[in-house]
């Protein structure tokens, strides 16, 4: 079997990537702490940083499982729909509301996860789009979703009953804490002995089996882990937007996913993060090329695949001879 | 009783398509290890063909059927020439990336040049009206489309398992390097092998046009259902493809009778269970 | 006493430069939220652009002195992408108006938004009665139609003239759901009955087996609950099986001018619909049609969505002129163009409810026959008008909570 991505072995000094990994991370996190007083739009950053957590969630599954869920959106649009429904209808305070979502988006992610590891390769990803097609048409039909009009005016509310998330800047801070937890816990999975024997199955599945892993539970976790961290990225979703609604589990989203993962660099630890940023950023602003946003993205695809499989921050990576 | 054979036979029509579908998908699969993702982009270009050889080149359906196929196979081979050939001996997933990117491309390209709502594209006239069926009243372009695909797919097993450029193919297909060193061209064969699997959407596309409208995103949700046709199937087999496809058509066409809220999970459903018992697929050989 | 009233005149000086200032205000800026790449493109899209860039220049304000600018996004059907970029152009590009937004879902959430936000939103795309009822605000306007005006228009019309029974073939989410039972009502409130129905999935590409079951009803009529791709497939499919020969009358119930287009009169003659705009109703429809084709890239002729953006412009401009200024505050914006009767070459006369409902008539139609169309685009003939009052929710059965003051 040959291997996804190259970033993989890139470095071979035990010690030097954790240090160029961690520098990055705290340069990341005083930037992204300082976007209230740059000036830059908190509500795009905002949704940017929903996005880069779903990709980080959806890289651990390709880029250290070696596994394409071509169907990843439904984790995040069940957790949508579940915390704004909650949030809305049963009006439960907020920290509930995410627990719950993100409680929804683990249990279909175990059900998804124990059918499509059933296949490997390229039958895994058409059993997680299919799937994944399956779960949307459910979610068409089923009225508490509201069809094509989703749940609109979901309350942001008082997170622990202090925290105003109606206030932008609090909101803003929140969804950063939030996001750099999970990130930290994917950050964390990866290094564990757990990413270890995750990143063997994507190098060699049966040498794994060989030394007795039982490869199938490694990843099953791993897909729940990510359906699960997919789920608390929708649940955040659902503070900014302020609505729930079908675009989040059809499949051009999961395909927007593999698309962010793969231009910011499939196996990184930043590559999902900038991946996110730059294609939040091109949907808002290049709103105005609507109509090319399709070809665009197809075309970004493309020279992905064809020029830098490595991704952005793959290849720069690479360059500088650093873990990233 | 009677609404009953209505809807089988309804059903097969539908299964036609699939079954055109799922085969092209298995051929290319076989031959070049890819998941052909723009193979639902393709079918629509297909359609779009046959309006343009009517429209600017005043060239009827039955031309059509046979031009639209081969301009867009021919488009096929020059996208396996300049991209896909690059991918060989990578990951598959890449194959499958990389056809999703153009498929964006094609149908982004197409809606902004043609717009949403479509194009229209009418019965050829030899094939208007309808007959009666006792049970049902059946147009005969409908009746056309089951056995025109029955003789396509049919041909194409035909070709892949008894002659001997199938012969070439099927043993290319297993191994590639000793088959060269027979002195055969592989990489053209495998250009030529995705310009049939093409061509077979393309068609598809062709025959499709004159009953759905001819709209850049006909085959975005289409592929979706033919990746579920084809996982049941397994893509071990010309013929199981094409069998898995007729029959998926006819089990959809008693869910939209039975249950028609479902008919668009049925198929989706049916491969949750399928995997359940039988993982490989219907006729699949183990990965 | 002298230095007295310098003193005076020191001191208002600043506050009349300021008032000055402010009632010189006059810029405005237009954003035209639509779907340029997708399901709508053909029926809003670019043709909303220009008919908001028509509007603009139809009011004559640039001559007045005024600064209007009009810019556009493409929403790409997403809510929360509309929502955001709905947000950005309040906040930071410091828009005034936005107008057009197709699909339910985005325009319900850009409609929160210009509220949070104190902007104005025209609505002229999207469907959702919602809008108007229990989701209304007061920065909100919905201009062109809505599930009501269709299920209602075509429901009441079509029974009156003898279509008493009915079979609906529903796409089954809530838009489908909701049209169905609206247009349900309508045809039991006028004595017709409603003799089976059969829900279909969204995006569906064949519909044979359901138009057989529709067949086999012997319904008098088939109404059509579902929208887009979806609706000119059954049309042409229906065509196929010989439905409309058979017959039985086919009722579109949201079905724009641009599908007609698309399906060709072979396929969709004897179609039923209601449509509030059609490009050849009178000399002023057909005056500002005309216009409107010669500058549309396309080349398509008006629908009834970007008809409606140029009247919900038109009149938003009016409304400034009147006022003198552009005072930046969406709810009072929004409660003067209420006050003012509306009136142009799309619409005709017409006025605007307090829970932000504009009230216009509404036409039911019928595709014409290949023979009697007289060339491209020459596709309705008038089956009957209905009165403004009876074409949109009565004001009295709104559930708008502003109606509760």
């Amino acid at each position: 079997m040959t291997t996804l991505t190259t970033n993989s072995i890139a470095n071979s000094k035990p010690t030097a990537p954790v240090r160029d990994e961690i520098r990055t991370f705290i340069i990341l996190t005083a930037l992204l702490v300082a976007v209230p007083i740059s000036g830059l739009y908190p509500f795009f950053v905002m949704n940017a940083l929903c996005l880069a957590l779903f990709a980080c969630a959806f890289n651990l599954l390709i880029g250290y499982g070696g596994l394409l869920s071509f169907g990843h959106a439904v984790f995040l649009g069940t957790a949508g729909y579940i915390t704004a429904h909650a949030l809305k209808v049963w009006t439960v305070s907020p920290e509930l509301g995410i627990v719950l979502g993100v409680a929804a988006s683990t249990a279909l992610g175990v059900v998804t996860g124990l059918v499509a590891i059933r296949r490997q390769g390229i039958y895994f990803s058409m059993i997680t789009l299919a799937l994944s097609q399956l779960v949307y048409f459910i979610y068409l039909e089923a009225p508490f979703t509201h069809g094509e009009d989703g749940i609109q005016g979901v309350p942001q509310g008082k997170l622990f009953a202090f925290i105003d998330l109606t206030n932008p800047i609090v909101l803003y801070y929140v969804v950063l804490a939030v996001f750099l937890a999970g990130f930290f816990l994917i950050y964390r999975s990866i290094n564990s002995p757990f990413g270890e024997v995750l990143k063997s199955i994507r190098e060699n599945e049966p040498r794994a089996i060989s030394l007795g892993y039982k490869t199938d539970h490694y990843k099953l976790l791993a897909f729940i882990l990510s359906a699960g961290l997919a789920g608390l990225a929708g649940a955040m979703k659902v503070f900014v937007a302020q609505n729930a609604s079908l675009t989040d589990v059809y499949w051009t989203m999961s395909g927007e996913v593999v698309l962010i993962t793969l231009l910011g660099g499939l196996g990184t630890v930043f590559g999902p993060v900038v991946g996110a940023f730059i294609i939040a950023a091109m949907q808002e602003y290049l709103a105005s090329f609507g109509q090319w946003v399709l070809v665009i993205q197809g075309t970004i695809f493309v020279i992905c695949v064809l020029t830098f499989r490595r991704g952005i921050v793959g290849e720069v990576a690479h360059y500088f001879k650093m873990s990233l | 009783m009677q609404a009953l054979y209505a809807q089988l036979l309804v059903g097969l029509i539908n299964g036609s398509f699939y079954a055109l579908l799922s085969l092209g998908l298995a051929i290319i699969f076989g031959m070049l290890n890819i998941i052909n993702f723009a193979h639902g982009a393709l079918y629509m270009m297909g359609a779009f063909c046959a309006y343009f050889l009517l429209s600017v080149g005043g060239l009827s359906y039955w031309w059509a059927l046979v031009l639209a196929p081969i301009v867009v196979g021919l488009f096929g081979i020059l996208l396996e020439r300049t991209m896909l050939q690059r991918l060989a001996g990578l990951d598959h997933l890449y194959g499958l990336l990389l056809t999703f990117g153009i498929a964006l491309i094609l149908q982004g390209v197409f809606q902004n040049y043609f717009g949403s709502s479509g194009l229209p594209y009418a019965i050829p006239d030899l094939l208007t009206g309808g007959v009666n069926l006792g049970f049902m009243y059946l147009p005969i372009y409908r009746g056309w489309v089951v056995i025109f695909s029955l003789a396509v797919c049919v041909a194409t097993w035909f070709v892949i398992e008894r002659t001997k450029f199938g012969a070439y193919l099927r043993a290319a297909t297993e191994n590639p390097t000793l088959v060269r060193a027979f002195g055969i061209n592989v990489p053209r064969m495998i250009a030529l092998t995705y310009g049939l699997g093409v061509g077979l959407a393309a068609l598809a596309g062709v025959l499709s046009a004159p009953i759905n409208q001819v709209r850049p995103l006909m085959g975005a949700d289409l592929i979706i259902v033919v990746f579920a046709v084809v996982v049941i199937g397994g893509m071990g087999s010309i013929m199981g493809s094409i069998i898995t496809g007729f029959t998926l058509g006819v089990i959809e066409g008693l869910t939209k009778y039975l249950y028609p809220e479902a008919s668009n999970t049925v198929v989706f459903v049916l491969m949750v269970l399928v995997l359940l018992v039988k993982p490989t697929g219907l006729t699949g050989r183990a990965a | 006493m002298k230095k007295y009233i310098y003193r005076l005149f020191a001191y208002l000086c600043p506050l009349l430069v300021s008032f000055n200032a402010y009632a010189l205000d006059k810029n405005v800026k237009i954003g035209v939220l639509t779907d340029l790449s997708s399901l709508y493109a053909d029926s809003a899209g670019s043709g909303s652009v220009l008919a908001a860039q028509m509007a603009v220049e139809d009011s004559g304000l640039t001559k007045k002195g005024w600064t209007v600018e009009v810019i556009s996004g493409d929403h790409q059907n997403k809510p929360d992408i509309g929502a955001s970029i709905a947000r950005r152009w309040f906040d930071v590009d410091k828009v005034d108006l936005i107008v057009d937004v197709p699909n339910s879902g985005v325009a319900l959430a850009v409609s929160r938004v210009a509220k949070e936000k104190n902007g104005v939103l025209i609505v002229s795309s999207a469907a959702v009665s919602d809008l108007t009822n229990a989701q209304c605000t007061s920065n909100t306007i919905h201009w062109t139609y809505d599930t009501y005006t269709l299920a209602n228009g075509t429901g009441t019309a079509l029974t009156t003239a003898g279509g008493k029974t009915w079979y609906f073939l529903a796409a089954d989410y809530a838009f489908g759901a909701a049209l169905e039972r609206d247009t349900a009502a309508a045809v039991e409130a006028t004595g017709g009955k409603v003799i089976g129905q059969v829900k279909h999935p969204l995006n569906t590409s064949d519909f044979s087996s359901f138009l057989l079951q529709a067949q086999a009803s012997k319904a008098d009529v088939i109404g059509l609950a579902n929208a887009g791709a979806d609706t000119s497939n059954s049309i042409k499919q229906a065509a196929e099986f010989g439905i409309t020969r058979g017959g039985q009358r086919l009722a579109g119930l949201l079905l724009f001018i641009n599908e007609v287009h698309a399906l060709e009169l072979n396929a969709a003659q004897g179609l039923v619909l209601t449509a509030t705009f059609y490009w050849d109703l009178n000399d002023r429809t057909r005056s500002f049609s005309k216009r409107f084709q010669e500058r549309n890239k396309k080349g398509d002729m008006p629908s009834m969505p970007q008809a409606g953006v140029y009247s919900g412009v038109l009149h938003y401009l009016k409304t400034l002129d009147k006022a003198g200024a552009n005072s930046h505050d969406g709810a009072q914006v929004v409660a003067a163009m209420k006050e003012l009767p509306t009136d142009d070459d799309a619409f005709g006369k017409g006025y605007i409810e307090p829970n932000g409902r504009k009230i216009h008539p509404a036409y039911l139609f019928e595709v014409k026959k290949p023979s009697e169309s007289k060339g491209p685009w020459d596709y309705y003939k008038l089956l009957a008008t209905i009165p403004a009052e009876k074409a949109f929710t009565p004001i009295s059965q709104s559930s708008c909570p502003l109606l509760k003051k």
